[in-house]
């Protein structure tokens, strides 16, 4: 879950010229109220992280937007990165996990994709009114159990109680700062053409999740959410390949697609992707034709894209499989130096489209 | 996914374009009505793939699209409403009206529930007593038998809190439309699957005869529609224009009996306004007067609300074959889809929209080298 969402691309303007020369005399509503779609890792939280935060917020480390900032180096040498999150989900339980699971898990891998290794977190609990305390003391449990396994304790927390209707139960808040390893630097803006690109596992589960938990489809079987800490798989690709990691980043909001997009845009190249090479479990395949969602664009909690120079990719995507969490991994496609800053993906009947990111929220199509 | 994945195989896909290429002695110029298959023709990148073959024209059968722009104002009045809430299918909450949008009035605070069946809003009437519960009733005949099926229900269970804003329209009488236009270049047709599953093809059998177009009712995965467009070409190729159903294994010539019949018992045909094309007359479904108390129309007094759709756009144009979306000198730069000028930029399934999101302009002059493993 990355801080903020960047993309090179113009945001839509507000008071669009005609070609007559009159203006529209209506702003675009999205320019005037905040509306879902800013939440949704497309061009419209772009479009609110460019247009409203960063000029007024924006500095040298903030600028860059990466999934967790690293400070300038201490007296003894060490880096610190620090990243912060929010976690609004609905329902707080679902099939694989839960909120508490999603804030310890999306917090501490915002310190893996920067190469950083988990310090310490702080927690911020907005609790709705009226919430019973067997649900927020089975967060609560979940949140230690996540952050027990990767041996990293909530050292600072606060707690606010907001009234009924305020909030959706209970919104989560956190801080989490790691320490950089060395020799380690993957970056957003470092993809060269010719790199390979790897997913850890298979796609779009969590957000499937939630989704089929949201909207009881009677599906069968629930699909479970992927909500995992990924640090430990960073560390063997670090040991193994380290150097050879040329960006890395794990696709939450916005999905494959948009993760893809963000590291295209940053790094000027162009990126390929196979259609007959995603890794879509069944049953997401299903519940996404079901409500007319494409699962590159659905969200995934415990998934790494990375893109790893050519000669060493056989080699990462060999230590990726020694780990639970890497089993599947996948080749999906590569960067080349045609089209920079645009996904392409050749579809399995050999023709082709571009992958964009969203305007906006994916909405379920009538038919 | 049984019965699914055979209508997307790669192998036969790929056999099925080589045997396009080879039967056609020239490029025909073909039309698939409905948005979702020209939703797949595009992601599935076919038209690159038929070039020189085939020009695929893309209709008018995008049900998002089309809704005229005073419907959506309707919506967005009714929305704005203390009293209303108003359920909708997903897509359509991101339709511009005159100057705004159903997601924004969500924002506003405006009552606004995405449902996937206009059943689902029903219960929500009967859920919420104090409230009008209206839903916003569009489509094709596709979408039609469940919407009946909700006044139907409404009547027969005394929930009066219920309404339906209708912007109901049917495919044959858009096909005489655009063969009808003087500039019309469509010489085969590929009719929408999920509409004649519903009505049949006995509507389109006179057409096919007075036009002298080959039509063939088309599914909706790259096979059914790569088949679809090979049985077209061979008809073309052959002198014949008759109404062939490639997609037999769903669709019967008098389609599905009692959902016509219920359709038929809640709705009558009247004129109907197009979203970028204008009025067509007798092309849309109404509620019959004995439904009348659940017009929403009616009962919230809305015929008042009327707007005129912006001169720049050249939808027409665009459905009728003249021009491709890329060519509009709009097309990316003044309406995109986050701020379309018309009807086809619309919805992801509309024909400008499906070429922005995947990327056709943007592609031109580069080629996809090998594959990535």
């Amino acid at each position: 879950m990355s801080t903020l969402t960047h993309t090179h691309e113009p945001a839509p303007s507000a008071g669009t010229t005609m070609a007559n020369g009159a203006s529209c005399a209506v702003p675009h509503p999205a320019t005037t109220h905040v509306q879902l779609g800013h939440g949704s890792g497309g061009k419209m939280s772009a479009a609110l992280v460019n247009e409203h935060i960063l000029p007024r917020l924006g500095n040298s480390v903030l600028d860059r937007l990466a999934d967790a900032a690293v400070l300038e180096p201490l007296a003894s040498g060490t880096r610190l990165a620090v990243t912060t999150d929010g976690f609004v989900v609905n329902p707080l339980r679902f099939p694989g996990g839960s909120i508490g699971h999603l804030a310890v898990h999306g917090t501490l891998n915002d310190l893996a994709m920067m190469g950083a290794r988990p310090l310490a977190i702080t927690l911020g609990l907005i609790i709705e009114e009226g919430l019973a305390f067997e649900v927020l003391d089975a967060v609560l449990d979940d949140i230690a159990a996540s952050a027990t396994a990767a041996g990293v304790r909530v050292v600072a927390g606060d707690t606010k109680v907001v009234e009924r209707g305020s909030a959706d139960g209970l919104f989560i808040t956190t801080t989490g700062l790691g320490a950089v390893s060395e020799h380690f630097a993957p970056r957003a803006d470092a993809v060269r053409a010719g790199d390979v690109l790897i997913v850890s596992g298979p796609i779009a589960r969590h957000g499937m999740a939630i989704m089929t938990a949201r909207e009881d489809l009677g599906l069968g079987n629930a699909i479970e959410s992927d909500t995992a800490h990924l640090g430990p798989l960073v560390e063997r690709l670090r040991e193994a390949v380290g150097e050879h990691v040329h960006a890395m980043r794990d696709p939450t909001r916005g999905g494959v697609a948009s993760t893809v997009n963000e590291l295209a845009q940053a790094s000027k190249v162009g990126v390929e992707l196979e259609e007959r090479l995603l890794p879509i479990p069944a049953d997401v395949r299903g519940a996404c034709e079901l409500l007319g969602l494409d699962p590159l664009f659905v969200a995934n909690e415990g998934v790494l894209c990375l893109f790893v120079a050519p000669e060493a990719a056989v080699r990462a995507l060999a230590v990726l499989r020694t780990h639970p969490l890497g089993a599947h991994a996948t080749i999906i496609g590569r960067a080349v130096a045609e089209h920079a800053g645009l996904v392409v993906l050749r579809t399995g009947i050999g023709g082709r489209r571009v992958v964009d990111m969203l305007p906006g929220e994916q909405l379920p199509r009538i038919c | 996914m049984k019965y699914l994945d055979e209508y997307r195989d790669p192998a036969i896909a790929r056999g099925l374009v080589e045997r396009i290429r080879t039967v056609a002695t020239r490029s025909w110029a073909l039309m698939e009505v409905c948005g979702g298959q020209t939703h797949t023709l595009v992601r599935q990148g076919i038209p690159e793939l038929l070039a020189g073959s085939v020009e695929l024209i893309h209709g008018p059968g995008c049900p998002v699209c089309v809704t005229p722009l005073e419907q959506i104002d309707r919506a967005l009045s009714l929305a704005s409403r203390p009293d209303v809430i108003l359920a909708s299918f997903g897509d359509m909450l991101r339709v511009p009206g005159s100057d705004c949008d159903l997601q924004a009035i969500r924002a506003r605070g405006g009552n606004v529930r995405v449902v996937y069946s206009p059943l689902d809003a029903l219960e929500l009437a009967k859920n919420n007593p104090d409230k009008q519960v209206v839903f916003f009733a569009v489509g094709f005949e596709t979408t039609a038998p469940a919407n009946a099926m909700s006044v139907w229900e409404a009547h027969r269970r005394s929930i009066p809190n219920f309404s339906l804003l209708v912007s109901h329209v049917t495919v044959p009488p858009a096909m005489e439309a655009i063969l009808s236009a003087p500039e019309s270049r469509v010489q085969g047709f590929l009719a929408a699957g999920h509409v004649c599953t519903v009505m049949g093809y006995t509507e389109y059998e006179p057409i096919a005869t007075k036009w002298q177009v080959p039509i063939v009712v088309t599914g909706f995965e790259p096979v059914d529609l790569l088949e679809g467009i090979l049985m077209c070409v061979m008809q073309l190729e052959e002198g014949r224009h008759e109404v062939e159903n490639q997609y037999a294994r769903v669709v019967t010539r008098s389609g599905t009996v009692p959902a016509r019949t219920l359709v038929e018992q809640v709705f009558e045909v009247g004129d109907r306004k197009w979203r970028g094309i204008g009025t067509i007359p007798m092309s849309g479904l109404r509620l019959r007067p004995e439904f009348a108390d659940y017009d929403a129309e009616i009962r919230f007094g809305l015929s008042d609300i009327v707007a005129e759709e912006p001169k720049e756009c050249r939808a027409g144009d665009v459905l009728t074959g003249q021009i491709k979306p890329t060519a509009c000198p709009m097309f990316g730069t003044v309406c995109t889809p986050s701020t379309p000028l018309g009807a086809p930029m619309v919805s992801g399934e509309g024909a400008c929209a499906a070429y922005w999101q995947y990327g056709h302009g943007r592609l031109e002059g580069t080629s996809m080298t090998a594959g990535a493993q």
